[in-house]
């Protein structure tokens, strides 16, 4: 199981840089969008892989019975996945907005914040 | 007890929630400056708690640690929350006479308190997940601040800010899901105790450098500052100053506690990567800066510049370059912001910061050219300022390790720095302004004269004060550093129990 997880989390790590080298903005949010979800796998399988029983204590004891699976990391990714979310909505509004305002989603094209002198004087 | 560790996180979330319920009446500005009075009250009182018992800490809803959130206050964090409600005050009163009204009905104050809710949530946190949540709120707040108003350059600029430092965060987040797995735990304190468990060092200090890359990229450490020269000068001058006053600061505050708390088991790796990356990164800011010719641009290169020097006296990794850190951290909050101020009223009144563009500004408006000064020494660390007692001590600490090169380097980065600083003198102040435009104060409304004035002569003043009498403030820092170096009093306050 854990191996399945490392190779997923591989791939996923993999298609991401793959996409963040991109000079497309959009195609660069692609990317952390899957290294974000890579993370979340990563959080995951550290808490430990255990196939047990749900983590609930049953009436009356202080711990729960057998073997029950780590319920810390699962809230740990909740929390990560509900950030992110709203971070990648953001994050797309503002591309959008970008692209109206500059009319383009080319990060190399993106130069209005700082104006290199040589388009100056091109006359770009 | 535990309130007062609470009152700074939960005094400006109030704050936003009500500022922003009046964000289309006069009132949401001044529930803004009401709010963040009572922000400073409150840290000043947290300080003297501190100050008086040493380490307090609080469980949030009675979950005992390490198993439920923890805020802690030490003196750093003290320090770095007073620090921030002082800066956080100056904002906005100079908001008062720089933010148009539109964007207050956009909600710029609620969002100016969320972004103080997250930095002073990030200094007194005792939980590593926790801080990267107050991180998220941080950014978040930092993200809208950075944008509205929507301009050319504040979308251009603010991608790059967004992006890159959304590329930090994940990267923060797989470090701490990692370190949950090899130690188990996420309570700072515990984290301390648990690191040294691991039998794994190897895995330990690959940890560590996915942190070290993650807060770099917050503290815009070399090769990771980008972000920084690309978008500081696109805002209104109230939001770069408090961005160039506090967010790169969160990002070395959180380098100095996992560093000296969590991550000191292969301080021969780890630290002397930080010392090298700290070395570059003085050289490439001041480099940077000289090549700029925007009064708010060459400010922005400079934050770079500085935030070597408080990285290098961490990672000397002594009393007496902790002790500089921390001294280094808290005077630089103080001028940069004040520079940043500075910059906004010379653009108000000369028309640009541009600096081929403005001019006159010592003929027509002495006050500001005087006013200039005080920082822009501080900065480049001329005696009797503030500046001059960070920079000493942490000179001081290499030459002590016998590391000349380094204290070569800082000594040299130091006179770079006053070039930058005369060539602002020498283009907004010295000659005449090229449009023959008179810049004087007096031209602006009386009201909004002294929202502008008024903060830019408060942190004068409190640098001169440092300055004059750095006694006081050298010994709070060196026990801040004791604190830093030798963690029981934290460690044992926060689990109740002796380590």
């Amino acid at each position: 199981m854990e191996l399945l997880f490392a190779i997923t989390v591989g791939v996923l790590v993999a298609a991401s840089v793959y996409l963040m080298l991109d000079r497309n903005v959009l195609r660069f949010l692609f990317g952390m969008v899957l290294l974000s979800n890579a993370v979340n796998l990563v959080i995951f399988a550290a808490g430990r892989l255990t196939a047990g029983a749900p983590p609930l204590i049953p009436d009356g004891a202080y711990a729960p019975d057998g073997v029950v699976a780590n319920a810390l990391p699962q809230a740990l990714v909740l929390t990560a996945i509900v950030i992110g979310f709203g971070l990648l909505a953001f994050t797309l509004a503002l591309v959008y907005r970008t692209f109206m305002t500059l009319g383009t989603v080319n990060s190399d094209e993106m130069r209005v914040s700082e104006p290199v002198a040589a388009d100056k004087e091109a006359g770009k | 007890m535990s309130w007062l560790l609470i009152y700074p996180i939960i005094i400006p979330v109030m704050t936003a929630v009500v500022a922003y319920l009046f964000r289309n009446s006069p009132a949401g500005r001044w529930i803004s400056v009401a709010g963040t009075v009572a922000l400073l009250v409150a840290s000043i009182m947290l300080m003297a708690t501190v100050l008086e018992e040493g380490v307090v800490a609080a469980q949030m809803s009675n979950w005992g640690a390490p198993f439920g959130i923890t805020l802690v206050a030490d003196l750093l964090g003290a320090v770095m929350v007073v620090i921030t409600a002082i800066t956080g005050l100056a904002t906005v009163i100079y908001t008062l006479a720089e933010i148009p009204e539109r964007l207050e009905k956009l909600g710029f104050h609620a969002l100016l308190q969320v972004l103080l809710t997250g930095v002073c949530g990030a200094f007194l946190t005792g939980d590593i997940f926790n801080l990267y949540v107050w991180f998220e709120v941080m950014l978040i707040a930092s993200f809208g601040l950075l944008v509205l108003g929507g301009s050319r350059e504040q979308l251009d600029g603010g991608i790059k800010y967004v992006l890159l430092n959304l590329v930090s965060t994940i990267m923060f987040l797989a470090g701490i899901g990692l370190l949950y797995g090899v130690t188990g735990t996420l309570n700072m304190a515990d984290l301390h105790l648990a690191v040294r468990q691991v039998e794994n060092e190897g895995l330990l200090t690959a940890i560590a450098v996915m942190f070290m890359v993650a807060f770099g990229v917050k503290a815009a450490l070399f090769p990771l500052f980008f972000w920084l020269p690309a978008s500081y000068h696109t805002p209104p001058v109230a939001v770069s100053a408090i961005f160039a006053g506090l967010l790169t600061k969160v990002g070395v505050y959180a380098l100095i506690r996992t560093f000296t708390l969590i991550f000191d088991q292969d301080v021969g790796f780890t630290h002397t990567l930080l010392l090298w990356l700290a070395v570059v990164t003085m050289v490439t800011g001041v480099l940077g800066a000289a090549a700029m010719n925007d009064f708010r641009r060459i400010l922005s290169f400079h934050i770079i510049s500085q935030i070597g020097y408080m990285v290098l006296g961490l990672a000397l990794y002594t009393p007496l370059g902790l002790m500089g850190a921390v001294f280094y951290l808290v005077h630089h909050i103080i001028v940069k912001a004040n520079l940043f101020f500075v910059a906004g009223v010379a653009k108000r009144i000369a028309g640009s910061t541009d600096l081929s563009r403005i001019g006159g500004l010592y003929a027509h408006a002495p006050l500001l050219a005087f006013l200039f000064l005080i920082p822009a020494f501080s900065l480049a660390g001329f005696p009797p300022l503030s500046g001059f007692w960070a920079k000493y001590v942490v000179v001081k600490a290499a030459l002590d390790l016998e590391m000349w090169f380094v204290a070569g380097v800082a000594l040299a980065v130091g006179l770079l720095t006053i070039f930058s600083m005369t060539k602002i003198w020498g283009a907004a102040f010295w000659p005449a302004h090229p449009d023959g435009i008179k810049p004087r104060l007096s031209d602006v409304p009386v009201g909004e004269r002294v929202a502008l004035m008024l903060p830019i002569v408060a942190l004068a003043a409190l640098t001169c004060l440092i300055g004059l009498f750095p006694e006081p403030f050298v010994q709070f820092a060196e026990r801040a550093a004791g604190q830093l170096l030798d963690p029981t009093d934290y460690v044992t306050t926060v689990l109740g129990v002796q380590p």
